[in-house]
């Protein structure tokens, strides 16, 4: 199968649904020509005009606020945020208006948008370029969130986003943009709400999103030669989120470690942690660890940045002490 | 179309005397603790809600505000959906679960009230863009009070509105007060020169005048179809009630003088009573008979809406998302 990068996909997905549907136009700060700082929408403004791609002034409530009204009346928005830490920008638009239109309408208006931004930290951008604010956006009922893990699940899953009649947000690690992976010629597309068993293994169950599934098959890998057989599980959509695949994985292994580059208190990987031990607690032999960004704001240089995140390492050293009935600290 | 026959005259008096009877009962129904929550009283403003909103059709959309009522009523709602929804009750516009602060009522192209102030700027705007990219005639106005243009998003808005062309219409209701202060102490300088700045074309009118108000937003509508928009109105206007039904004593931010000299001399259903009498447009009796049955109407809704049922409670979960029949299942 040909590979291509993630960025590759995104473009793929969003161009091939420009093509079916003609109500999906593209929204954000330097989309059109520039193709975004990342160059994720190189060539699409060629192919589709600046009808269908449009820059637009830096101006991200005002724009999102505008997709929120288009979405509304008739058109399928896809607004791209050139930062995930611009979220906090767009949270009225975001939070109290698309994610509630539907709601306090009673069912009768709807908000088919999609808002493309990213996450991921180790670029060197400091506290306002780096943040995964992923578990933000989830806490609020009536917006959908997915997280690709790879350029696969980038496109299936941007595809079924944009189709989908709700708000979607995609968080995208921009690290990951130009990692490649296998993605088939023809169209699919991934369903919201259905996790993928990316590795099967009986001793201990890593669930991990986005660029944090590499991080857990790297950990995986390394217990290999030790005689531990991790699982790595990555749900793909936090919200909705496929807790019958995660919590039958559990039963199985006993032990799991979940892992999320957003701040560990009060994030992703609390409230999976918290599901797990409500409903698996009595097949547990070990406490259910978290494994998030360190609760500091991501600093700059690379001598603390490295050590804010998650790695292969960490994972693997706290699945160790699981695994040997160590009770710990989560890292 | 400009209204200038008799049937037009008759509907804008009418829809502006359904307004007024509106808020009276909703009011009522406050006061008699039969309402749950609050409300915020459109009454004073009936000319600007009737004049813009008769200068649209169906197709043409509106965004509205917490102040809603008058909107919602003018661009086509119905009472018994409406005080449905004010009472919580299923059969409301919304099922019960928006209230007075978010009523929509799609059918009539009302996009809903919102209870952020200036929270609609975003969608009007947008539904607009839609309009455009999709080649479609239809004008959005999105109203708001002069509070609202305090919000940083109504800058980055009319910027994109003013670059694209956009048909959008911001009508700012200028009553005088942003909550509990006076305009003046909140807004520096002109609000219209703020929409002049980005090459808006911008007026200023009697938002007591429904006629005035009819007339200007027949034009301007007609340019917006065509692609000449936007454009901004400041209506000068008046809430007769405070910021809400429960803002009664009010005498440390305005006079009850001040009250009086507007509901005095300035009605706009008085006012437009008047002149319909002294047209010979309609006589008194005629007018008479015309209150009487919006009265009725009022009475007949309340009625039903109290009586009718509570949505039942597996609704609770339901319309989180439009294709997940029950979010927490």
């Amino acid at each position: 199968m040909r590979e291509i990068t993630l960025s590759q996909a995104v473009n793929e997905a969003i161009a091939e649904e420009m093509r079916r549907d003609p109500t999906v136009f593209l929204m954000g700060e330097d989309v059109a020509e520039a193709g975004t700082p990342f160059k994720v929408l190189s060539g699409l403004v060629e192919e589709f005009g600046t009808d269908r791609v449009l820059d637009t002034p830096i101006s991200e409530p005002g724009f999102v606020g505008l997709a929120v009204g288009a979405a509304m009346t008739g058109a399928r928005p896809i607004v791209d945020l050139m930062f995930g830490d611009f979220i906090y920008l767009v949270m009225d638009q975001l939070c109290n208006q698309a994610a509630k239109q539907h709601y306090m309408s009673g069912g009768k208006l709807t908000v088919p948008m999609v808002l493309r931004t990213n996450i991921g930290a180790t670029r060197r951008s400091a506290a306002q370029h780096s943040q995964s604010l992923q578990a933000l956006v989830a806490h609020i009922p009536g917006v959908k969130v997915a997280m690709p893990s790879s350029a696969y699940e980038a496109k299936g899953l941007m595809k079924t986003a944009i189709r989908d009649n709700n708000p979607v947000v995609i968080f995208e690690d921009k690290l990951m943009y130009q990692d490649k992976a296998p993605v088939p010629e023809e169209e699919y597309l991934i369903p919201f709400g259905e996790a993928h068993i990316k590795r099967e293994g009986s001793d201990i169950t890593f669930i991990a999103t986005s660029s944090m599934v590499q991080v857990a098959e790297k950990a995986a890998a390394l217990l290999d030669a030790e005689g531990i057989s991790a699982e790595v599980i990555d749900p793909r959509t936090i919200v909705p989120l496929d807790e019958a695949t995660l919590l039958a994985s559990v039963k199985k292994t006993s032990r799991a470690i979940v892992i999320d580059e957003g701040h560990q208190s009060y994030g992703v990987t609390a409230e999976i942690a918290s599901r797990l031990n409500e409903k698996a607690f009595y097949h547990l032999d070990a406490p259910v660890l978290r494994m998030g960004a360190m609760d500091v704001p991501v600093p700059f240089s690379p001598a603390l940045e490295d050590i804010t995140v998650p790695t292969p390492e960490g994972v693997a050293a706290n699945a160790r002490k699981l695994c040997a009935g160590e009770m710990i600290h989560a890292a | 179309m400009t209204k200038t026959n008799t049937e037009d005259y008759l509907r804008m008096y009418t829809q502006m005397v359904r307004i007024r009877t509106f808020e009276d009962n909703a009011n009522q129904l406050y006061l008699s603790a039969k309402m749950p929550g609050l409300t915020h009283m459109y009454s004073g403003e009936e000319a600007v809600a009737v004049g813009i909103c008769e200068a649209l059709t169906d197709d043409d959309r509106i965004t509205s505000t917490h102040r809603g009522h008058g909107h919602c009523v003018a661009k086509g709602a119905e009472f018994k959906e409406m005080f449905c929804e004010l009472l919580g009750k299923a059969e409301g516009y919304c099922r019960g679960k928006g209230g007075s602060m978010h009523i929509a009522d799609q059918s009539h192209g009302n996009l809903g009230a919102n209870a952020i102030v200036g929270g609609s700027m975003g969608i009007a705007t947008g539904s607009a863009l839609r309009a455009k990219l999709q080649g479609s005639d239809d004008v959005t106005v999105c109203f708001f009070g002069d509070g609202a243009t305090a919000q940083g998003l109504w800058y980055e808005v009319m910027n994109m509105a003013a670059l694209w062309n956009l048909p959008v219409i911001y009508a700012c209701e200028n009553n005088g007060y942003s909550e509990y202060t006076k305009t003046e102490e909140i807004a520096a300088g002109s609000i219209t020169a703020r929409a002049e700045a980005f090459g808006i074309e911008s007026h200023q009118v009697d938002g007591q005048d429904v006629l005035a108000v009819n007339a200007l937003t027949n034009k301007l509508v007609a340019r917006a179809r065509k692609g000449e928009g936007p454009f901004f109105l400041e209506l000068m206007t008046y809430r007769y009630h405070g910021h809400h039904v429960g803002d009664i004593n009010r005498e440390y931010y305005r006079s009850k003088d001040e009250e009086k000299d507007w509901k005095e001399n300035r009605d706009p259903i008085v006012r437009f009573r008047g002149y319909l009498v002294e047209q010979g447009i309609a006589t008194e009796d005629e007018i008479e008979a015309i209150n009487t049955a919006v009265e009725k109407d009022a009475t007949d809704a309340v009625a039903y809406a109290e009586a009718a049922a509570y949505p039942d409670v597996s609704e609770v979960d339901m319309h989180v998302f439009s294709d997940i029949e029950h979010a927490l299942a």
